[in-house]
This record gives structure tokens, C-alpha cells and sequence, in this order.
């Protein structure tokens, strides 16, 4: 048997933090070990009966006065704590137990736990390779509304130009709103073990509620009511945040709501009769772009995984398509208003130009969303049939 | 199915998550097992000894009146089982390290909190050995009662929690409390670390026990018995249950460690030996 371990508290006593010294030299002892006692705080000794009672060990406690206070013999449950504890990383598992509810990936995690409910828990489903580096990014890019728009710029628009403005605000933030809330539904049912993930769409959610914020603050700096809000736009948007599957759910809208987006911000930028306009949509629209390439992402690694998803996904359009077949898409005052927009003015000619400009927007949408699902890897001729089923309502 | 039935005391809300957990284990391990909560321990054994329960998790208190009013009927209690953290337990004179107090003598004339009047390990037994050393409460110091949780024998830990509080706010020389509260209190602050000295010890004595009635079927409480003490804390099911109720094994019941408290319950008069309760201005 091995000779008894020494531990010397000197003055410091259990009521001071003297216990953190007993727990490793009870938890380094060698099997069968004692450890010796000693210090000369006052009431060690009644402390250390009491500790040992508390933690399962047996004590001998010394006659008499002297440095030794007394012996631990340690007591089975000794360390038991960990037995049958599970690392949780740091590799990624190809499930994540919901056991391991909240735990930093890596940690070793006590057995016993209670389930949590986490059920996006399988790699397959919600891993990407690249969301470690998009969320780098999107961290980096943050920016202040407060100070990213110069919000005292000069902004003297025609009375008819300024309502077009803010009915297109009015109409993106309503679609903003969405774009929160699908990501803000799914955050917290996937298992934090994936945690570059849940990091990259809590960011998203943050970015949108920045747009919806700037976007209202340029419909108020004109001193305007916001404009209107329809029931085909909401009902288009209602579909997106009634989708339960989290891969169709990203696929309609990051690929194709904020892929389609990326256009119309792109030409808001452009297009825009003031400062604010253009840098408002400037900046969301580096967001979206972020939003679309971890779409993009996430559905190439989950298709890759699991191709028959592809055809599932082509079903959620069709199935999208047929629910909305009864709306109205988009609103006749949003489309108007970017003709108007785009004109800058009521002038005839500059109709003409604005009304061509929005037709010509409407073949670069449908454009982008055919690559993107080339991209995922339908045929040519699917992609441009499930372009043209997309919701007129953009998002 | 005859389902083997226990008493507890409802201390504390949590008394229903451990016996539910303990009740859903006893079921999963094939003992059909259920409990009945009661306010007071006074209750407790009451229905104990009528037969209305088969065992009741005891404080010792409670153990000394039901092996009293077992013997006074004609009838056998046994404790069946304990935690390991029952076992040795003792209580402790504090005073403030700076009151120049510094021994019993020293008490003559003076304030000493206690907790709850039926707190064996802050009242009873304290002031049992008190009297062992000399000093008659009441007599030869003032006595100030905590009482907190009336009934429940001091489970709930305010009376000596206020105890130690009123040591540190001055209004009393002296507290008594267990060992391990002793230790608690100056851990999280409610005694200030080093602004104390313990100047007495009881010896060690015993806290609860699983008490059975004689009526109790012999079956299920050998398997009752079997599975408690099979239960390891290397267990990832178990150990919640053994965390919450405070200990690391359960051990056989022994009644070795109950004669400083019914010297107590004997001096102080709380019990008569029938296991009436005589103790004036105890209202459980």
C-alpha cells in the first residue's frame, strides 16, 4: 500500500477555499491511498469531519494537539462523477446527442443528463464546410446604422418620388421581417454542437433586424406615413414561415427569396434618387449577398449528402406556386413604385425608361435564380421551369 | 399488486422531485412504491404507528417518538436504512472571535441562539450538552429560539441560518448549529470568514432513518432495503436522486447513535416516554 499523500493547508481553512486543496489530493490519490491532513487553521478539524462526511470519505481525525488534523480514506464515489462522461468534440459528430444539450463542443459531458431538444442534431442536415469562414465574415462586417448612413444628407425629392421610396421601404421591411423570422425559427433547434451554424444565422437574424431598422428610418425622413401592406405579399411571405423543413426552408429563402433580392437591392443602389437610398440598400445588400452564399452552402453540402432532397425541393416550389396561384403576387403599388423610382420623375419619357428598366430587373432575377439552381444541380430546363413558378412577390 | 408505501415530510418543494425520481426508479427496478407527503413530522409517525403508512423517512426526533409510542402500543419500528451523511454528525458552539468568550463558562448570563424548538441538531442536543457542562438554559443563559419550519425538526436550515445571523448582527453571544452548517455558513459569507470561534463539540451522534412499521410487508421492504443500499453513485441515473436528497450511499439503519437526543427529549421534556408531545408551545 502507498504511504499516506501529505497535505498541508498551513493557515488556510475549508471555509476559505482550503477544500479545492483536499478535492486534488483525494482525487490524485492512488488507489487505497491516505491522505494526510495537516494546517493550523482553528477549526479544521470540526470542518474536516464535516467535509468528509458531506463527500463519502472516511476520516480519522488526530488525537491531540499537532500539525496533522487528521486522514482521509477516499470513498467509492470518489471521481464517479465522470464515469461514463463523453467528449463532445472537438471533431464534429455525425449526430449530436441531445444528451449533450448546451455543451461547448469539446467539453466532456456528464452522463445522466437530461435530453434537450435539439432535433436538427444530424450533420448531414445542417453542416457546412463553409460556415466557419461566412461567420468570420459576417462578424467582421457588422456595421452601425447609427453611423454607417450619414442620415443628415440631403434628401429634397419630388413629393410623388419620395411616396415611391417609401412605399418600397414600407414593402421591404415587411419582407425583412421575414427574413428574420425563418432563420430566428429553426436558431434554436439545432444542436449548438454545430455551433458555426447557429453562429451564422443568429448573425443573420441581427443583419435583418438592422435592415428593417434602416429601411424605416429612410420611409420616416421624409416625414411620410408608411405606405401599404397586401394580402398577397403577406401570404407569399406566410408560406416561407409556415415551411417546417429547415433545408426547404433555407432553400426558398436564401436561395431563392434573397437570391432574387440581391437584384433588387442591387437596382434600388443603383437607381436611387438620394444618398440615403443608395447607401441603406448598399449595405443590406452586402448582408444578402453573405445570406445567399451560406444558402447556397448549406443546400449544396446537404444535397451532396442526400440528392433525393433535390426532387423534394423542386415539390416545394411547385407546391409554394399553387398556394399562391389564387394572390396577387406583388402588389401593384411596390411595382409601381420602382417604376417610378427608376424614372425619377413622372415625366413620360422617363416612365418609359423606369417601366423598361423594372422589365429588365425582372429578366436579371429570373436569371440569377436559374443559375443558382444549375448551381445545385438541376438540368438547365428544370431550373428555368422552377425560376418562372418563383413567387412574384420577390422574396 | 401491494405497493409498498412511505411517509416524508414536505420540507421543501423539492421533497416532491426526489420522491417522484425515487418512485419512477423503485417502479423501473420492479418495487411498486409510492409516498405520502405530510406537513409535519409529528403527523408523520402518527400515521406511522396507525398503520396508514408502511415506512417514514424520519428525522431522529421523529425516530425517538415513534420507537416510544411503538413500545408504549406493544409494537416493534425498525430503521431500515440511512445516508451515509447521517452518520456521525455533531453540533457546534460559535461565538464571535472577538466577543473575549472563550469557553462554555464563559456563556454564564449570556444570549445563545438556537434554531427551531424541535431542531435536534441546533436545539436539542446542543442544549442537552449544555446542561452535560453545567449550564441549565434559561437558568444560567438566556435562550433566543429561531423558529423556523415548526414541525419539520429543524429540515429546513432558516432557523439555523437566522441563528448564525443574529451571531454576526450581535443581538446574541452564542449560536449552536450542526458541524457542517458551520462550515457552510462561513463559506458563503453569512458568517464571516474568521470572525468566529467554535468553543464546544458535542459528540457525535445520528440524524434520520428510514423507520418501519412492524405491520410493514416483509417483502417489499427487504426489497425497498436491497435496492436503496444497491445504489451507486457511479450510476448516472441514480445520482441525481442521491445529490438531491444529500448523500453518496446508503447504509444499514442503526440506532447506536440516538442517546444524546433522547437524553435530550427526556431533560427538556418534549416527548413523555408513551411518545406523547409534552413540550409546551410546540405547535407543530
Amino acid at each position: 500500500m502507498s504511504p499516506p499523500s501529505i497535505t498541508d493547508l498551513d493557515e488556510l481553512g475549508l471555509d476559505q477555499g482550503g477544500h479545492l486543496l483536499l478535492h486534488r489530493a483525494v482525487s490524485r490519490a492512488a488507489p487505497g491511498q491516505v491522505v494526510e491532513v495537516r494546517g493550523r487553521a482553528p477549526q479544521l478539524r470540526v470542518h474536516l469531519a464535516a467535509w468528509c462526511r458531506s463527500e463519502g470519505h472516511e476520516v480519522e481525525m488526530a488525537e491531540g494537539p499537532g500539525p496533522v488534523a487528521g486522514w482521509i480514506r477516499p470513498g467509492p464515489a470518489t471521481g464517479a462523477r465522470w464515469h461514463g462522461a463523453e467528449r463532445s468534440g472537438p471533431e464534429l459528430a455525425e449526430r449530436a446527442p441531445t444528451r449533450w444539450g448546451l455543451a461547448a463542443r469539446g467539453a466532456t459531458v456528464e452522463a445522466g443528463g437530461v435530453e434537450f431538444p435539439f432535433p436538427l442534431n444530424d450533420r448531414a442536415a445542417v453542416w457546412t464546410d463553409a460556415a466557419p469562414a461566412i461567420y468570420r465574415q459576417a462578424a467582421a462586417a457588422q456595421w452601425d446604422p447609427a453611423t454607417a448612413v450619414d442620415w443628415n444628407a440631403p434628401v429634397e425629392l419630388d413629393d410623388d418620388v419620395e411616396a415611391a421610396i417609401v412605399q418600397v421601404m414600407t414593402y421591404l421591411v415587411e419582407n425583412e421581417n421575414a427574413a428574420l423570422a425563418v432563420p430566428a425559427r429553426f436558431l434554436g433547434r439545432i444542436h449548438p454542437h454545430f455551433r458555426e451554424v447557429v453562429a451564422v444565422l443568429a448573425v443573420q437574424v441581427a443583419d435583418e433586424a438592422r435592415h428593417v431598422e434602416v429601411f424605416t428610418r429612410r420611409a420616416e425622413l421624409g416625414g411620410r406615413p408608411l405606405g401599404l401592406s397586401t394580402v398577397g405579399g403577406q401570404a407569399s411571405l406566410l408560406t416561407l414561415l409556415e415551411e417546417p423543413d429547415f433545408a426547404v426552408a433555407h432553400f426558398l429563402l436564401s436561395v431563392l427569396g434573397e437570391g432574387t433580392f440581391l437584384h433588387l437591392l442591387s437596382f434600388l443602389e443603383r437607381h436611387a434618387p438620394d444618398p440615403v437610398t443608395a447607401r441603406v440598400c448598399h449595405l443590406a445588400l452586402a448582408d444578402e449577398a453573405r445570406h445567399v452564399a451560406f444558402g447556397m452552402a448549406h443546400l449544396a453540402a446537404v444535397l451532396e449528402a442526400d440528392p433525393g432532397l433535390r426532387p423534394r425541393l423542386a415539390a416545394a416550389i411547385h407546391q409554394r406556386h399553387d398556394a399562391l396561384a389564387q394572390t396577387a403576387g406583388l402588389n401593384r403599388e411596390v411595382f409601381d413604385a420602382l417604376v417610378v423610382l427608376a424614372a425619377g420623375s413622372w415625366a413620360p419619357a422617363a416612365l418609359g425608361d423606369g417601366f423598361r428598366r423594372v422589365q429588365e430587373l425582372s429578366v436579371e432575377m429570373d436569371e440569377g435564380r436559374r443559375r443558382r439552381l444549375v448551381k445545385l444541380g438541376y438540368h438547365p430546363e428544370e431550373a428555368a421551369a422552377l425560376s418562372s413558378l418563383h413567387t412574384r412577390n420577390f422574396m | 399488486m401491494e405497493t409498498l408505501l412511505m411517509g416524508a415530510v414536505a420540507y421543501d418543494a423539492k421533497v416532491v422531485t426526489i420522491w417522484d425520481g425515487f418512485k419512477q426508479w423503485f417502479s423501473a427496478n420492479g418495487l411498486a412504491f409510492d409516498y405520502v407527503l405530510y406537513s409535519n413530522y409529528e403527523r408523520q409517525v402518527e400515521a406511522l404507528l396507525d398503520g396508514h403508512v408502511h415506512v417514514a423517512w424520519n428525522s431522529p426526533l421523529a425516530w425517538a417518538r415513534a420507537h416510544r409510542m411503538a413500545e408504549a402500543r406493544g409494537i416493534e419500528v425498525a430503521a431500515v436504512a440511512m445516508r451515509d451523511t447521517d452518520c456521525d454528525l455533531t453540533s457546534v458552539v460559535v461565538v464571535n472571535a472577538a466577543s473575549g468568550i472563550e469557553d462554555l463558562a464563559g456563556l454564564a448570563g449570556r444570549r445563545v441562539a438556537v434554531g427551531a424548538v424541535d431542531s435536534p441538531q441546533a436545539t436539542l442536543i446542543p442544549l442537552s450538552y449544555l446542561r452535560s457542562e453545567g449550564l441549565e438554559p434559561g437558568q444560567d443563559f438566556d435562550l433566543v429560539h429561531h423558529q423556523v419550519g415548526v414541525g419539520k425538526h429543524g429540515d429546513h436550515i432558516g432557523g439555523e441560518r437566522d441563528a448564525a445571523r443574529a451571531l454576526v448582527a450581535g443581538t446574541v453571544d452564542a449560536a449552536c448549529m450542526i458541524d457542517s452548517n458551520h462550515l457552510l455558513f462561513s463559506a458563503e459569507g453569512t458568517l464571516p470568514p474568521g470572525s468566529t470561534r467554535i468553543i464546544a463539540q458535542t459528540p457525535p451522534y445520528d440524524h434520520c432513518n428510514f423507520t418501519a412499521a412492524a405491520t410493514a410487508p416483509a417483502a417489499l421492504l427487504e426489497h425497498f432495503r436491497s435496492l436503496l443500499l444497491g445504489m451507486s453513485y457511479d450510476d448516472p441515473e441514480v445520482r441525481p436522486l442521491l445529490d438531491l436528497e444529500g448523500l453518496k450511499a446508503w447504509r444499514d439503519g442503526r440506532v447506536t447513535g440516538y442517546a444524546q437526543l433522547e437524553a435530550a427529549v427526556d431533560e427538556s421534556g418534549f416527548y413523555d416516554q408513551e411518545g406523547h408531545v409534552a413540550a409546551v408551545d410546540y405547535r407543530p
